[in-house]
């Protein structure tokens, strides 16, 4: 299991390295329309062909991988402070709070997620910069995404309340501030950092899915998601395998985070 | 005793055999049809239906873009264009056997000209208040009489498909050359040949040659392909240009390009008054020089090239090569000239900063393009400008929205800065598109509900359009009509963009197609097709 682990870390970093030194690998501006090549296979200057507008896939292909890489984890972080605020916060304060954020979250949780980013999205203002909009995509991602992992905290922190040591702890007269620093965060964590690695993938799939819709990152910025859109129609499997590329990526980046999520304890 | 089985059982066989037999032709309809009475259609599949089953009194010839006599053997419009008199054929009977008379005609007048009903077909004719008023004449002749004056009265007849007033069987009893046999909702509408189909083909034979048809509903376009590439249907209607070129590739005999459509793209400015956008951008968007800029600086050949793959024409205005008449010839291609657009900027006091344009008062010039998300035309279409338009230093962002948003923003908040959508011609007319020519209409898109026109061009176009309403002879019509068409490619308040090409698939088996521009492309003249004599057993 460890190699594994090993492995998915090893490939999760070359290719976030891979990505953030994409100049160096693609020859071309992931913007660069090159007309005259329009949907054209592999060659020696573009390396995985070019797209419907004649952009070079691989510089694309490596750009919406970083946009990917990045952002994804900052929008899990976004998500794990605001569970930690709505959710473990209220579990470890009391009953009222606990059963208020219940309420909440469920809440939160039975309201049509995809529906939501697709008006959330729609009331973005109209002049965003593609760099922008694919943050704010992102930041909406993390803001909607909080209530899974703040149940799970929730119950957790409830838990911890209840717990002897705790109720020890307190009989010592220690202080609230050294309580939830010393005992509460340190047994949240494991929690907290598992929560934050499925989150990962759940993120970067979700702009996927906004991406398929059109309602992701806007042109020319790439995306996987925004690339998996070459494979549309079920017809294009015919030929070009490159059209293949973000996809297996995506499948590559989304593997080796689970596998890593699978196992927090490696932190 | 024995003699009887025999015979019986030789009619039997000779029924089973007649009905395996059956040349049964199968194509798609996006949707399920919504009505099946003629009078209410206003949707694409019933329509379908419609065209397929209705007897009219006059129809257009799809191919000759010219109005030819049906049901009615003459016919003849008053000076005043109020009256229309039609002589109609003798020995005509619906479906179901029942005598076509001059009452099914004045029957058919009043169903659709009834309020109640409130039939699209029927809004066509509504020029003026007050009652329309059928007289019969004779038996064989009937005069229609409107309250004020209705342009291009006879062709809005290619659309009313006559109804029995006496048929038990109301709207099913048809006068077209099939009649619905059978319908499967959400599955197929079947339609079996009209036994008392009045039309004999040259040889003396009745029509129509192919005895049933199978509409099945699917609206996903790749297993249409995938069926068409297995004989299992025999006709595709439109087709977008990957799929029109996947097929080329491998049955180039199966898939033909008409050339262009009716339908055009375009981009146009929202110029609305209170529209809530910057003052300063308003004052762009309603500059002549700077929309001619933006025309002048997109590359509409490549947009042709690329996002169509050549089955595109770069547009002229807004009406397009493929209708014949209407068309004004004397319009000048619209061309890639960026150095035109920088000077015609600079005449506004546009000036380039660096790689950035910025207007007098040292604004940036960035704008918005909204349009529909999941439309991969129209996002490439963005793509390709934003592109074009950044080599003269402007910023263009793209903005894909749901549709519902998107037509929230361009009809209701005005919320927008500029949108790139299509628009659909079904009609030749142009007073199919007096809703988006008219200051005061609600489809007048850039700036929609003037109280009064806002610019003397926009009042020119009103006036003109009025004009080549109520003017009731053609070439009259045409000259209005064309100085508009002149005027909108001067000020270019759409900024047209392509013309699709009409691209179909017709099955090799079949005989007797000649696709068209005009809907319904393939099947325009079904009663004269007919499968090829040899064919393989598959095909049915």
């Amino acid at each position: 299991m460890r190699g594994l682990r090993t492995t998915a870390l090893t490939v999760a970093a070359v290719l976030l390295i891979a990505s953030l030194a994409g100049s160096l690998f693609a020859r071309f501006d992931y913007i660069r329309q090159d007309r005259q090549h329009v949907a054209a296979g592999p060659s020696a200057a573009h390396w995985l062909g070019t797209d419907d507008l004649g952009r070079d896939r691989l510089a694309r292909l490596l750009h919406g991988t970083r946009v990917s890489l990045l952002l994804a984890p900052a929008a899990a972080a976004l998500s794990m402070l605001l569970a930690l605020v709505f959710g473990a916060a209220p579990g470890f304060c009391g009953r009222f709070p606990e059963r208020a954020a219940k309420t909440a979250i469920d809440l939160f949780l039975s309201v049509p997620w995809l529906f939501l980013l697709l008006m959330v999205r729609a009331m973005l203002p109209l002049n965003t910069s593609p760099a922008a909009s694919v943050t704010i995509t992102f930041l909406v991602l993390g803001i909607l995404g909080w209530a899974a992992p703040a149940r799970i905290l929730l119950a957790r922190a409830q838990s911890l309340r209840q717990s002897d040591f705790i109720l020890l702890a307190r009989s010592t007269g220690i202080s609230h501030r050294q309580l939830v620093c010393r005992h509460v965060i340190p047994n949240l964590r494991p929690v907290l950092v598992a929560q934050f690695w499925i989150s990962v993938p759940v993120f970067v799939l979700a702009e996927a899915n906004l991406s398929i819709l059109g309602l992701g990152v806007a042109e020319p910025m790439p995306s996987l998601g925004s690339m998996l859109r070459e494979l549309e129609s079920v017809l294009s499997f015919r030929g070009d395998l490159c059209r293949f590329a973000a996809l297996v990526m995506l499948i590559v980046i989304v593997s080796s985070l689970q596998i890593v999520a699978d196992q927090p304890e490696v932190y | 005793m024995r003699r009887t089985i025999a015979v019986a059982s030789l009619l039997v066989a000779a029924f089973l055999t007649s009905a395996l037999c059956l040349d049964e032709l199968t194509f798609y309809v996006r949707s399920e049809p919504k009505t099946f009475n003629p009078a209410l259609v206003s949707d694409d599949a019933s329509e379908t239906v419609r065209y397929l089953t209705g007897g009219v009194l006059l129809r257009l010839n799809r191919g000759t873009q010219s109005l030819e006599p049906e049901l009615a053997t003459a016919w003849k419009v008053s000076p005043d264009g109020r009256t229309i008199t039609f002589t109609l054929r003798k020995g005509v009977y619906f479906s179901d056997g029942t005598p076509f008379t001059a009452l099914d005609v004045t029957y058919t007048m009043e169903q659709l000209m009834n309020p109640a009903l409130h039939s699209p077909t029927g809004d066509a004719f509504r020029s003026g208040a007050g009652k329309v008023s059928t007289a019969v004449l004779a038996p064989d002749k009937v005069s229609i009489t409107f309250p004020a004056p209705v342009a291009g009265l006879d062709k809005l007849f290619d659309q009313v498909a006559i109804v029995s007033s006496q048929s038990p069987k109301r709207e099913l009893a048809v006068l077209g050359p099939y009649y619905m046999s059978d319908y499967k909702p959400g599955s197929y509408v079947y339609l079996q040949k009209n036994p008392y189909y009045w039309k004999h083909d040259a040889a003396g034979r009745q029509l129509p040659h192919i005895d049933a048809l199978k509409l099945e509903i699917q609206a996903n376009r790749d297993i249409e392909l995938m069926k068409f590439t297995r004989n299992e249907i025999q006709l595709i209607n439109t087709m977008d240009a990957d799929n029109f070129d996947r097929l080329a590739r491998s049955s180039p005999e199966k898939v033909r390009d008409v050339g262009p459509s009716l339908d055009s793209e375009q981009v146009w400015f929202n110029q609305t008054a209170n529209a809530p956008i910057p003052a300063y951008k308003l004052e762009w968007f309603k500059s002549r020089n700077f929309r001619r800029a933006i025309s002048s600086a997109i590359n509409r050949e490549d947009l042709c090239k690329v996002v169509y793959d050549g089955h595109a024409q770069p547009a002229l205005g807004p009406v397009s090569p493929a209708n014949r008449f209407w068309f004004n010839a004397h319009l000048k291609p619209l061309r890639l000239d960026q150095n035109a657009a920088v000077q015609l900027l600079q005449q506004d006091g546009f000036q380039l900063s660096g790689s950035k344009l910025r207007d007098r008062a040292g604004h940036l010039v960035e704008f918005s393009i909204v349009t529909n998300a999941g439309n991969r035309s129209r996002e490439r279409m963005a793509t390709m400008i934003q592109q074009d338009l950044r080599s003269i230093g402007i910023t263009v962002n793209i903005v894909t929205l749901d549709f519902p948003s998107l037509i929230q923003r361009i009809s209701e908040t005005f919320n927008y800065e500029s949108a790139l959508l299509g628009f659909v011609n079904v009609e030749l007319d142009p007073n199919e598109q007096m809703n988006v020519w008219l200051s005061s209409s609600d489809e007048h898109q850039w700036n929609p509900r003037q109280k009064t026109p806002g610019t003397e061009w926009e009042a020119e176009i009103d006036r003109l359009m009025r004009a080549q309403a109520s003017a009731m002879d053609d070439p009259t019509r045409k000259r209005y009509f064309d100085r508009v068409q002149e005027i909108v490619a001067d000020q270019l308040p759409f900024i047209y963009l392509v013309n699709k090409d009409a691209l179909v698939g017709v099955s090799p088996l079949l005989e007797g197609v000649k696709p068209v521009v005009l809907r319904p492309q393939t099947y325009w003249n079904i009663e004269r097709l007919s499968f090829a004599a040899e064919r393989p057993g598959n095909a049915r």
